[in-house]
């Protein structure tokens, strides 16, 4: 069962990535990034991150998508009749090989002490992050902030209409 | 069983197709979309290892999850990232009126 969950997630996580990077359609391509993104919730599901499977599904499903949509709606990227890969493919898909061909035997020696997979409950979790991660929560609230005014900032027309 | 390798392996291949994505795509929304590809390859690899891999005191095994808290940061700053893409794509578009990276070259030598 937990077999066949992995490999049913791990089909949608890497189809709906792969789609993301060699559809034509950009709102295709963000589409595929939520069937994407929302299988990664379920690989969170498997190793027991419940509260990480419910802000992956609220912030990257819920926000980011919707972000990313009104991004290609305002600026009619979908238009363009160039939208496909540029020139420098051939050289991605061997940077990409690379890090795939460092990162795989890196994984496949397996030198660290296994245990079974935890259950760690809300309580706990809320606990550790209200207590010994409190001043980077804090921190990471600020960045929050001062990101979403300078998006403001940056976005905004101006008087003249620029 | 699903070992703490096989979530590893996926999220090496997650995170080398993002990596595709950045380097191959023109347009500047599908790269935002493929740098959050990466981002999730980075908490998939978190979270299984911090569900994994315990701390052991007296002979027992207790969780250890700061991986996940880990992986919360690392979402809270992609929400920022892409709230200021957004707003720097959208002001290329309107003074450039495109968002392909490879015609916004005035800083380029």
């Amino acid at each position: 069962m937990s077999w066949f969950l992995f490999i049913l997630l791990s089909v949608f996580t890497l189809g709906g990535a792969l789609a993301v990077v060699a559809t034509r359609n950009v709102v295709h391509a963000a589409l595929a990034l939520l069937v994407s993104l929302v299988a990664v919730a379920g690989i969170y599901l498997i190793l027991y991150a419940e509260f990480l499977a419910l802000v992956q599904v609220l912030i990257y499903g819920g926000a980011i998508i919707i972000v990313l949509l009104f991004a290609i709606m305002l600026t009619r990227s979908g238009e363009y009749p160039r939208i496909s890969d540029n020139r420098q493919w051939p050289l991605a898909v061997v940077a990409a090989l690379g890090v795939l061909g460092v990162l795989v035997p890196a994984f496949l020696i397996r030198g660290v002490d296994q245990s079974r997979p935890h259950h760690p409950d809300f309580p706990e979790l809320a606990n550790s992050l209200f207590t010994r991660w409190a001043i980077p929560f804090e921190v990471a609230s600020l960045v929050l902030l001062v990101a979403l005014i300078g998006a403001i900032i940056i976005a905004r027309t101006g008087e003249d209409g620029r | 069983m699903v070992s703490l390798m096989h979530f590893q392996l996926l999220s090496a291949a997650l995170f080398a197709i993002g990596l595709y994505g950045v380097l191959a795509r023109r347009s500047a929304v599908l790269i935002v979309m493929s740098i959050e590809l990466m981002l999730n390859a980075v908490n998939i690899n978190l979270i299984a290892t911090a569900s994994h891999l315990g701390y052991r005191d007296a002979g027992e095994v207790f969780a250890n999850f700061d991986g996940q808290i880990i992986a919360i940061f690392v979402i809270t700053v992609a929400a920022a990232e892409v709230g200021l893409a957004l707003a720097i794509i959208l002001r290329i578009y309107r003074n450039r009126s495109t968002v392909n990276v490879d015609e916004i070259d005035l800083m380029k030598w």
